[in-house]
């Protein structure tokens, strides 16, 4: 027990930002998302990932958002185990025919605002699967897309950007909606 | 010296049961032996191979002028057999599921893409197929037209799952879409109370018609779908297929781009191994585990970025060798990086070796016995923690292995926590490996021109990639374009796997079970 302790302590908090460019703008990014989080969820954003019939390549990367270096629920984003408690769908892979109902029943189940992040190149445009017998091809041709975060697969930093724009449209449109 | 063949006693087995075979041959894809034979025999073949000890590892069928070509490939002593026969589009095959378990799921898996009929098959449930296309098409014909539906493809609702009865029997569905950040697929638990009384899996979710978008690719085009077959195993599987279609062409790769292909296959077992052991910790609730060893892979992934340009190391591994090449800066920083890291996972593992709530659930938990590993042919982490001692590096070498000494680890417990102690062990084998492999680095160039074959042609690929044995098996058109490819990701022989040693654990037990099998579910699909 002690030298489980003592490992804490020596590794310390990987966290803050090492002196590199990479990591500040990691956290500026992270700073950026929280205060806009701040005005349109109180503070947290409840995401559901789908995996429609991705490669698995773009699962690693978003679990790596939850590694201590990113740490994405310290800016208020955290990833539920039900759509009815999610703000926003995190879909990755193409979307293969199989899990075409399956991605339209938690859309479905998803409450309003419904938001939905295309990650990765399959997600985006269908990527190296295309349209086939077997596969729908991009997100967008089952559910509406919000916001498309390209990469193959799209790196925890991308996927931090990402969020970011969906934060910026929404406003954009909310302005809209309040213009007409 | 006269060398003996692991594989002369099923030959004297075949003679002494007078089936008449005709000699092997051992270049059309060597380092395998092929053997083509009737499809009379093709049941008592197996037969003869089940009584001489051979591990029978994959079984896949292409459609061929004359009809219908299957392959079933088989292992001993480090030797691969591989038994092929033809035979007419409406004909049927002996199934050899009865013979051996694992043939299952491939054969159905071969009827639902090319409607070939097995003879005998105790499961003759659909597999791959759900409802996208029509009972009666087989997507991998050359005739299977396809048109788009009008329509949404509904659900796989109707799929008759085993059904448990009795008092107090209760029947749990789970999936496709799980409560973490995981592939989907379906499990069927019947329970009583908290005991697992079966595990049933459906699969084929993730199915995005891999094969059939291989066929009539360039090889660059197959690498880089091969490096998306299943993530994780880009490497693995992008070498394996790269490994294949060299054979296949004859081209002969640089020898620096071998190791190269190596250090980056170890690389990924590294990375893959510190995740997943850091996700069992994490399943059963000890996170100090997993958010250390999570730090640990992502320092590997971030170099990865930084010397191979990326993360997860895709497409670097190209046919003719590999795309990126490594300065002697760079040796020197993997040098010290691997050393760092192999420390620190060596404290870690000893500091996660003292906790005792970690034993107690991971000690005994998922058993899979060393006799069912054996039946189920279970290779990777999961064989090697059953007693099941393989590995294509060691066994059947493959360059730049056969000049490496690679240790194996085995258990025999077959619970999560030999799993995990395979894993840990394997990543300080890797990091020594990986030493060795910079040691040793040949000079010269890193890759060579591809060119594209000018007959018909074939070959295969035999790698152990992180999470076991990986086959992969090509053929070319004389058009120097891909005609089959198949990709045997070990992720077919640890599914079933999973099935049996969930059986009398309890059911919050299945995520950390799972997670020490980690079956690809995009690998098995396809």
């Amino acid at each position: 027990m002690l030298n489980l302790f003592a490992k804490i302590i020596r590794t310390g908090v990987v966290t803050d930002p090492a002196p590199n460019l990479d990591d500040a703008v990691i956290k500026e990014l992270g700073i950026e998302v929280r205060r806009v989080l701040n005005q349109r969820f109180s503070g947290s954003l409840a995401i559901r990932h789908v995996d429609a019939g991705s490669c698995n390549g773009c699962e690693l990367e978003i679990h790596a958002l939850n590694n201590p270096y990113y740490d994405v629920e310290r800016f208020g984003v955290h990833f539920v185990a039900s759509p009815r408690h999610a703000d926003c769908l995190l879909v990755t892979g193409p979307v293969s025919r199989h899990m075409e109902e399956a991605l339209r029943r938690v859309y479905e189940a998803c409450p309003e605002p419904k938001l939905v992040i295309a990650a990765g190149d399959c997600a985006c445009h269908g990527g190296e699967f295309g349209i086939s017998y077997a596969s729908c091809g991009a997100v967008e041709n089952v559910i509406p897309v919000d916001v498309k975060i390209k990469g193959c697969p799209p790196s925890p930093e991308q996927l931090l950007q990402g969020l970011l724009v969906l934060f910026q449209r929404m406003k954009i449109t909310l302005a809209l909606q309040k213009n007409s | 010296m006269k060398t003996i063949n692991p594989l002369q006693g099923f030959f004297d087995a075949c003679t002494e049961s007078g089936l008449a075979i005709a000699p092997v041959d051992t270049s059309i894809l060597a380092p395998a032996s092929v053997l083509t034979i009737q499809p009379v025999l093709w049941r008592d073949l197996a037969l003869a191979a089940k009584n001489t000890g051979m591990r029978w590892c994959g079984f896949w069928a292409q459609e061929i002028t004359a009809g219908m070509e299957a392959f079933s490939c088989l292992e001993l002593g480090g030797s691969y057999l591989i038994i092929r026969c033809q035979f007419g589009t409406d004909e049927a095959l002996p199934s050899l599921a009865p013979i051996y378990p694992a043939a299952d799921r491939p054969e159905r898996h071969a009827h639902d893409l090319l409607g070939i009929q097995f003879e005998d098959q105790p499961d003759n449930r659909r597999w791959t197929r759900h409802q996208a296309w029509d009972k009666n098409q087989y997507p991998l014909r050359a005739n299977f037209q396809w048109i788009p539906p009008g329509k949404p493809v509904s659900g796989d609702h109707d799929y008759p799952f085993i059904l448990g009865h009795g008092p107090g029997v209760i029947e749990i569905p789970v999936g496709p879409i799980h409560a973490g950040v995981i592939e989907p697929g379906h499990f069927r638990f019947q329970a009583i109370g908290e005991i697992v009384l079966n595990l049933e899996e459906h699969l084929a979710y993730t199915h995005k018609g891999i094969e059939k978008l291989a066929v009539g690719r360039d090889a660059g085009g197959v690498a880089r779908l091969a490096g998306r077959v299943s993530g994780d195993s880009t490497v693995s599987h992008a070498w394996a297929a790269c490994q294949a279609m060299e054979r296949a062409s004859g081209l002969d790769v640089p020898a620096r781009a071998l190791w190269l292909r190596a250090i980056l296959a170890e690389r990924e077992r590294i990375a893959n191994h510190l995740g997943d052991v850091g996700a069992i910790c994490n399943d059963v609730g000890f996170s100090f585990g997993f958010y250390q060893l999570s730090r640990l892979r992502e320092q590997c992934l971030r170099e990865n970025e930084a010397l191979f340009g990326h993360r997860l190391l895709m497409d670097c591994v190209i046919p003719g060798g590999t795309a990126v090449d490594i300065t002697d800066q760079s040796i020197i920083k993997i040098k010290d990086s691997v050393k760092l890291l192999s420390t620190e996972v060596a404290g870690l593992i000893t500091i996660l070796e003292d906790s005792e709530s970690l034993e107690d659930r991971l000690m005994g938990t998922g058993r899979l016995t060393p006799e069912s590993a054996a039946n189920l042919g279970a290779v990777g982490y999961v064989g090697k923690a059953s007693g099941q001692n393989f590995d294509v590096r060691r066994n059947a070498a493959y360059a730049p292995y056969d000049r490496l000494e690679v240790k194996v680890p085995t258990y025999r417990a077959g619970d999560v926590a030999a799993r995990a102690r395979i894993r840990a062990d394997e990543i300080q084998i890797s990091s020594q490996l990986i030493g060795d492999l910079l040691d040793s680095l040949p000079p010269g160039p890193y890759h060579r021109k591809w060119t594209s074959p000018q007959s018909a042609c074939e070959g295969i690929g035999f790698i152990e990639g992180w999470r076991g044995e990986i086959i992969t098996y090509v053929r070319f058109s004389d058009n120097g374009c891909i005609a089959r490819f198949f990709p045997r990701d070990p992720s077919w022989l640890i599914w079933p796997a999973l099935e049996l040693l969930l059986q009398d654990n309890i059911v919050p037990d299945f995520p950390v079970c799972n997670k020490s099998v980690n079956g690809s579910y995009s690998g098995q699909d396809l």
